[in-house]
């Protein structure tokens, strides 16, 4: 059952040209409503109209208040008011929305992200309590974001840069396929990103038959699923809905040329 | 401060207090159930039904705009059968009324649904004849008086004594053509506006946002297209008005009472706050205290310059 908070903002870092870890106390929303890793919170953007979704990057039940972290990237009008808020602001904010990545405590993963997709995989790493590997790109390294948090958090963690400017020379699939050739060792593999890298991370971990689990993205306009706006097709003609079946969905239900 | 009566009675359905959530933007009332109890409003209008199931159309599907948004969902339901099977009996057993939202491509499409709904014991049945997100059938039935006649006298032969209410679109040039057309074939209410045809361009693509380029507006921006309207409609014509567009608060609602409307629809709003409904319902109550006033007295109550 997702909360409706007015939460404040405890910390804002930038970290780098357009983006922002943001961390805010949510009352007991975390302890109420966490399912898995990989949800996300709608946060209003007055005077936008519409809520701007925002995955959680990492988040803790605590006393007095719980704690939520995202991480995002200056967009469009939204994003950028959100960036613009101080510290001990309050935010509208509602969560924890959707299913997150099914993960089994006991676990070992492949986590594969790609630019602003890259945070929600932090949770991810710390869940899998550290037996994860991390791959994760960016345009080049003036984008990198989090290198040391994902490096604290996993077995090992290969960045990779289009322009090769810094890791790996390419993209994310790629790497990922050099992985999985040495060491399949891994319970599933977990992406979020933009959907040409999903879609090529998907088709590698068919290849060498592992589960794969997306982060999708669609326009919202509810959040909670009332209003059918966040529809994305399935591989079996039906159409779900990233806000409430999602955002993360098995892979292989998903229907890529949609 | 006396506590103000809150209940109206639209086409002969008695609704605790006026705010109705709209069509499209309630599911099927289990969402917003997570937020708040669905039976503190005045009724709701379920997700527009369809004979057959509809997947609607490819995303994006809603984009925003000053004050308001665009969709273009296309009537996505799983069919009025799977309706009735799997989300009626749950609604049936609710202190609140509930009204079906049915589209058609054809009269006899509009006449099957109507029996199925009335003979289950659905409220009210709200024809939509304004839809502008599907192809065949729906707006050109709203455009044009004598097919919105047409519809509506099919509908009202099959409803059996369940009341009809009508669904207006904005997007003609004379709404109270279609209102007194749909008037004349027997429909016991009417519902305004549908929402109004738009378009957004992403400058970077040039693409429209939405994948059909077109769709709906609603929204705060709307509310004034909105309350001309119901003015119009309420002039034109005797039936009661369930009035909707834009309104996002207890004086949004006032204002729409005043134009005309029996009673007030909110659907938007709630995206921007899920609790909108609930807070304008309070916000009424206290609105109406505070005034000496109820919402039936409200209806028509505009004083308009000579
Ligand atoms: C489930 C989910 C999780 C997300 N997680 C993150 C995250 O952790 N960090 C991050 O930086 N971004 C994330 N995004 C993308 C983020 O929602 C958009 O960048 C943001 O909505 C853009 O808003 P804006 O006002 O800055 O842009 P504008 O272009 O001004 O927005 C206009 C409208 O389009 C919508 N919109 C535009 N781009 C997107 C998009 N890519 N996805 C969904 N809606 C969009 C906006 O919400 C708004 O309604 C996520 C999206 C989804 C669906
Ligand atoms: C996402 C969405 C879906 C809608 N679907 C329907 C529908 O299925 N049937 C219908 O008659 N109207 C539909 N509508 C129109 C609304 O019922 C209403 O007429 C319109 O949104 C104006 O009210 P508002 O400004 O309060 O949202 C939809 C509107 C939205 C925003
Ligand atoms: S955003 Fe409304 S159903 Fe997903």
């Amino acid at each position: 059952m997702p909360i409706q908070h007015l939460c404040t903002i405890v910390d804002k870092t930038p970290l780098g040209a357009d983006t922002y870890w943001m961390q805010l106390e949510c009352g007991d929303m975390v302890e109420q409503t966490f399912q898995a890793p990989g949800q996300f919170i709608h946060i209003a953007c007055p005077p936008h109209f519409l809520r701007r979704p925002i995955s959680v990057a990492t988040c803790q039940s605590d006393t007095p208040d719980d704690g939520v972290s995202i991480v995002f990237q200056v967009r469009g009008e939204g994003t950028r008011w959100l960036a613009e808020r101080s510290e001990g602001e309050t935010l509208d904010v509602l969560g924890l929305l959707g299913n997150g990545f099914a993960m089994d405590p006991v676990g070992r993963y492949l986590l594969a992200g790609g630019g602003i997709g890259v945070p929600p995989l932090y949770g991810c790493a710390q869940y899998a309590g550290g037996r994860a590997v991390a791959v994760l790109g960016f345009r080049s390294q003036a984008q990198v974001i989090m290198p040391q948090l994902f490096a604290d958090a996993c077995e090992n963690v290969f960045l990779c840069t289009d322009d090769g400017s810094l890791g790996f020379h390419g993209f994310v699939h790629q790497k990922v396929e050099e992985i999985l050739c040495k060491d399949r060792d891994f319970t599933a593999v977990l992406a979020c990103g933009p959907k040409l890298m999903l879609r090529g991370v998907a088709e590698v971990a068919a290849k060498y038959g592992l589960p794969c689990q997306v982060s999708m993205e669609e326009r919202m306009a509810c959040g909670v699923g009332a209003c059918l706006g966040c529809a994305i097709p399935m591989a079996d003609g039906t159409m779900k809905h990233v806000c409430k079946d999602g955002p993360v969905f098995d892979a292989s239900e998903v229907d890529w040329n949609g | 401060m006396a506590k103000a009566d809150l209940s109206v009675t639209l086409a002969g359905v008695r609704l605790k207090n006026p705010i109705v959530p709209v069509s499209g933007t309630f599911g099927f009332g289990e969402e917003y159930g997570q937020f708040f109890d669905i039976e503190r409003l005045g009724a709701f209008c379920a997700k527009g039904l369809t004979l057959r199931p509809r997947v609607g159309n490819p995303p994006p599907r809603i984009a925003e705009t000053p004050m308001g948004m665009l969709n273009s969902v296309g009537l996505q339901n799983p069919g009025v059968d799977a309706f009735l099977e799997r989300e009626w009996p749950r609604l049936q057993g609710l202190d609140l009324p509930v009204i079906a939202n049915i589209s058609g491509d054809t009269p006899a499409e509009y006449a099957a649904m109507c029996e199925k709904l009335s003979g289950a014991g659905v409220d009210m049945i709200e024809v939509n004849v304004s839809c502008p997100n599907v192809k065949a059938g729906g707006l050109a039935y709203g455009t044009k008086p004598e097919l919105a006649a047409e519809v509506t006298k099919e509908a009202k032969d099959h409803a059996g004594g369940t009341p009809v209410m009508v669904k207006l679109s904005p997007n003609v040039t004379d709404i109270t053509e279609i209102a007194k057309a749909v008037e004349g074939a027997g429909a016991d209410a009417v519902s305004l506006i549908n929402t109004l045809r738009g378009m957004r361009i992403d400058l970077n693509t040039r693409r429209p946002i939405l994948k059909r380029n077109t769709g709906g507006m609603s929204g705060p921006a709307v509310l004034p297209v909105a309350l001309r309207m119901v003015w119009e409609v309420h002039n034109a014509v005797k039936l009661p008005i369930l009035g909707m567009g834009g309104v996002t608060n207890a004086e949004t609602a006032v204002e729409m009472l005043l134009a005309g409307a029996t009673a007030v629809g909110m659907g938007s709003a709630l995206f921007a706050d899920p609790m909108a409904a609930v807070k304008t319902v309070d916000g009424l109550a206290d609105w109406c205290a505070a005034h000496g006033t109820t919402p039936k007295e409200l209806t028509g109550g505009v004083l308009p310059w000579a």
